[in-house]
């Protein structure tokens, strides 16, 4: 019985990609360990590092799509909390390496030693601990989205507007981080990792269990975002995304409604940053770059944003390609990036999941809708009756 | 030391033998500087006085020698010399009287005539007493500052007499101040101070501070008089730093101001979130990289006038791409303002890495006229003329851009579709030719701004992104489809951000003003001047 309401609250395609990723987790560590080198089934080192890498930019990809996909909030500062997320992860790592570093400090970081702090700053005790740095993981991007999307949203700053000063937020904090002053290693960020939960960080098998971890976390990302759009306030958020007006007319609490998803959103763009540093091995403060949150955008818009696989895809179709063309013809890179701006907002507004989904040749050649896929016409108010065990407590009330 | 004597005896007894020696016709002053080599350095210094009181400009490079570290002694015969490194482990040697060359020696041949900091300085005051007489202006007003620096009350008496003699008012006026300094630091009654102490308070500036300061302690009317100059100059110097910290950020503010201008006609008064905007201004830099080079290949004489060549051409070239762009990319995108932001983001890359293959990454130098190079003072400020220019080019931009909504009948039906798109195509406006001529101006404008903005930053294919946010930031702060809101929101926020550098850096101040205006949109979400109406959300 709970099993198949479970089932029913988040669809069997949420199921199945789920399924898909932990046969994913199981699967790669395998190849890469079992598997002895030169058999063709064999998972090389590098493959799984960068397929981890990947798989985080995934989850930063369905951390946006929950906002502009479903709630229609183009957030181009994204990439601040991916990077939060990062830095408090390195800061763990940081504190992880001990006396191992180049002046053997026990307690300070190599940077700090160079910069002559004589103790640790207030905001990195605690961070010897791994639940303490996983809680800060969530809780700091969080509580950044929270702050800033309860002024934006409650002084309704929609649309290009909010675009913009997320991206004014991102370049802040780029700013701000560059300065040495900051303490979280100026200019060359977070680097020399040693190891994480005692496992050497370069260890293959840690590199598995990293990639398992970014596997598991991207799957129950999906059913998380599955369950949300799928409950009874889910359709609220598409009505919010689709006439912001009638729904706030209609008597919803819009500000609040976009709010949660705007955090729920941060939180998972930080465990997404999380998972990122200790499989690329530093942060620094170009991951708060405007043109990086924007790429991740482009990732979700080739995909196909307001669907639960686009964001996957594209994230891990973008990448591919950048990581084939910054190989092989590093001038041409950013021409095919640019490019695929313009394309698909030009001729692929629903990205490839969407197209797929309608069919290229159905496709409304007069449409002048912005909504990314077909409006749901459904009264958020009656729709959500059947299947929704466990509603988020936000769920607005009718006024 | 006796033995050296000795040498030199014999050498000049040798000298003697040999009546074809340039030895025969001696400097009347090679005596007194061969005796530098020797004794210690209160020996030195008393020498150096003594050639400064001789008043011989000859002197001059043997001094500034001993005071590099230059000067050096023969160690056969003690004949000072100006020694200089040669490959070889060996000095090139030089006569400092004659500036004959004298052959290159092994370095074991030469020793070098130590010098300390007490020394230098003597030297310095010496230097700068000697060159007051120069026939050089700039040297005399240059020699006038180093005394005042020394404070050497020595130097009381050369000042005198090369005030009586100076006839440019501007160096006479430094001399003044020398000698003002140089009293104070001498043993003359108090009515000579409290006179001096005048003359500085007239001066006025940091270095007068300084003077001042040291006889401000103690007690009488020469230390009260004094302490109240330091703060009467101290309060004005606060004032002149207030000033200071206005021009630069009104500077800043006309460099803002002419890259979000154009971005306050396509996105103020369209609509049209340009994220390429930063392209545009770039694409006008390296027009007029381009002209420059031009220029210099086949018309240096037309080098001064490359500006205002550059001038239409880069409005014409940014004005083409964005009437390109307009046509083929966002007429497509209209009422979808989040896909525009995207495509022409898109668009930024392109043409970034568009010119990085053309230019190469790396900067491209862009000269100055002549009319915008080198600065001038009023009062304790200088100003660049180039930061001037630019700051007088951002207003005659900005009124032209305005009477050209206001007057022409271009301006009228931009207005017209702004206000009420169906309306004025109901009155036969061609909306559609309107839009593009409309984002083509406002793409034009940019190019006119990075002609400009050629002149004081790196032409490089990241000059666009560097203004991109900030130009958003002004137009956004300054209220959305307004201009005047535009260019008050460029200087004030220049402003503030000049004012805050001081007390939080360069960079953090950035931070806060941006975190100010994070702040102030979501008090105000359109922007200061908001256009008044009740407009359906789009």
């Amino acid at each position: 019985m709970i099993t198949r309401r479970l089932f029913e609250a988040l669809g069997a395609r949420a199921w199945l990609i789920f399924i898909g990723f932990v046969a994913l987790a199981v699967l790669v560590p395998v190849l890469h360990l079992v598997v002895p080198e030169g058999q063709p089934f064999h998972v090389p080192t590098f493959a799984v590092a960068l397929a981890g890498k990947y798989l985080a930019f995934a989850l930063l990809a369905l951390a946006l799509d929950l906002a502009w996909g479903y709630c229609g909030i183009l957030s181009l500062g994204h990439g601040a909390f991916f990077a939060l997320g990062g830095y408090a992860m390195g800061m763990y790592l940081m504190r992880q390496i001990g006396s191992r570093g180049v002046y053997g400090d026990p307690v300070l970081p190599d940077f700090m030693v160079f910069l002559n702090y004589q103790e640790l700053p207030w905001f990195w005790y605690g961070f010897d601990q791994f639940w303490f740095a996983a809680v800060m993981v969530v809780l700091v991007p969080g509580l950044l989205a929270l702050v800033f999307g309860w002024f934006a949203f409650r002084s309704r700053v929609t649309g290009v507007y909010l675009s913009i000063i997320t991206q004014a937020l991102t370049f802040a904090l780029m700013l701000a981080f560059f300065r040495n002053d900051m303490g979280f290693g100026g200019n060359n960020g977070l680097t020399d990792f040693k190891d994480i939960l005692g496992f050497d960080i370069q260890a293959d098998t840690t590199r598995s269990a990293l990639f398992a971890a970014s596997s598991i976390m991207l799957g129950l990302g999906v059913l998380l975002v599955a369950f949300v759009i799928r409950s009874r306030f889910g359709k609220v958020l598409l009505a919010v995304r689709d006439a912001e007006s009638r729904a706030r007319f209609l008597g919803y609490r819009v500000e609040n409604a976009k709010l949660f998803a705007f955090v729920l959103s941060a939180c998972m763009a930080g465990v997404a940053g999380a998972l990122y540093v200790p499989q690329v091995g530093i942060i620094n403060p170009s991951e708060f770059a405007p043109a990086r949150s924007i790429e991740v955008v482009i990732w979700v818009a080739v995909g196909g944003r307001g669907t639960l696989i686009g964001p996957i895809l594209g994230a891990v179709l973008v990448n591919g390609v950048k990581s084939v063309f910054t190989a092989a013809l590093p001038d041409l890179w950013l021409f095919v990036l640019g490019g695929l701006f313009v394309f698909v907002t030009l001729f692929l507004p629903r990205g490839i999941v969407g197209a797929l989904n309608l069919g290229w040749l159905r496709r409304d050649r007069g449409s002048t809708t912005r909504a990314p896929t077909e409006p749901p016409h459904t009264d958020p108010a009656k729709a959500g009756d059947s299947g929704t065990a466990g509603r988020p407590a936000t769920v607005p009330a009718a006024e | 030391m006796r033995l050296i004597r000795l040498l030199r005896f014999c050498a000049a007894l040798l000298a003697l033998c040999a009546p074809s020696t340039a030895l025969a016709e001696e400097h009347p002053l090679r005596g007194q500087i061969n005796a530098l080599a020797e004794g210690g350095f209160d020996h030195v210094e008393t020498i150096v006085g003594d050639l400064a009181a001789t008043g011989d400009p000859s002197v001059v490079p043997t001094l500034e020698a001993l005071g590099e570290g230059d000067l050096f002694y023969r160690k056969d015969d003690g004949l000072v010399v100006i020694a200089a490194k040669a490959p070889g482990r060996k000095y090139t040697l030089s006569d400092p009287l004659t500036d004959e060359a004298l052959g290159e020696v092994k370095r074991s041949a030469v020793k070098k005539i130590k010098v300390n900091n007490k020394l230098r300085r003597a030297i310095k005051a010496a230097l700068g007493g000697l060159t007051l007489r120069s026939p050089d202006a700039a040297t005399r007003a240059a020699a006038a500052e180093a005394v005042f620096k020394a404070r050497d009350a020595d130097a009381i008496d050369a000042l005198d007499a090369a005030l009586a003699a100076e006839t440019d008012s501007g160096v006479r006026a430094l001399m003044t101040e020398a000698r003002a300094a140089a009293v104070l630091g001498s043993d003359l009654s108090d009515d000579d101070k409290l006179a001096a102490v005048d003359v500085l308070l007239a001066r006025g500036d940091q270095e007068a501070v300084a003077v001042l300061a040291s006889v401000a302690t103690g007690t009488g009317p020469l230390a009260a008089a004094a302490s109240d100059a330091v703060t009467a100059i101290n309060n004005s110097l606060a004032l002149w730093d207030g000033a200071q910290s206005v021009w630069y950020g009104l500077s800043l503010g006309s460099v803002l101001l002419l890259a979000a201008i154009g971005l306050a006609i396509t996105f103020g008064v369209m609509g049209v979130i340009n994220m390429a905007h930063g392209e545009m201004v770039m694409l006008g830099a390296y027009t007029t990289f381009v002209v420059q080079e031009i220029i210099r290949t086949s018309a240096p004489e037309l080098f001064d006038y490359s500006l205002a060549i550059a001038l239409p051409l880069a409005f014409f070239v940014a004005g083409a791409a964005g009437f390109a762009i307009e046509r083929g990319i966002i007429r497509f995108l209209y009422g979808r303002p989040l896909e525009t932001l995207l495509a022409t983001w898109g668009l930024s890359l392109i043409l970034q890495q568009a010119v990085r293959t053309i230019f190469g990454p790396t900067n491209r130098e862009v000269g100055n006229p002549s009319f915008m190079s080198g600065a001038f003072e009023l009062g304790q400020i200088t100003i660049t003329y180039n930061r001037l220019w630019i700051f007088i080019f951002a207003l005659i931009v900005f009124a032209l851009l305005l009477l050209l909504l206001r007057v022409t009948s271009f301006g009228l039906q931009m207005r017209a579709v702004t206000q009420n798109r169906a309306m004025a195509a109901a009155m036969g406006i061609r909306t559609p030719w309107v839009d593009a001529l409309t984002f083509a101006l406002g793409s034009g404008i940019a190019g006119i701004a990075g002609v400009a903005l050629s002149q004081i930053d790196n032409v490089s294919p990241n000059l666009g992104q560097s203004y991109i946010i900030d130009s958003f930031m002004v137009v956004v702060f300054g209220g959305v489809g307004n201009l005047w809101g535009t260019l008050l929101g460029a200087l004030s926020l220049g402003v503030v951000n000049k004012f805050l550098e001081p007390y939080a850096g360069a960079v953090l101040g950035k931070v806060l003003v941006l975190v100010f205006i994070i702040l102030f949109i979501q008090q105000r979400p359109r922007g200061m001047f908001a256009l008044k109406g009740r407009s359906v959300e789009t």
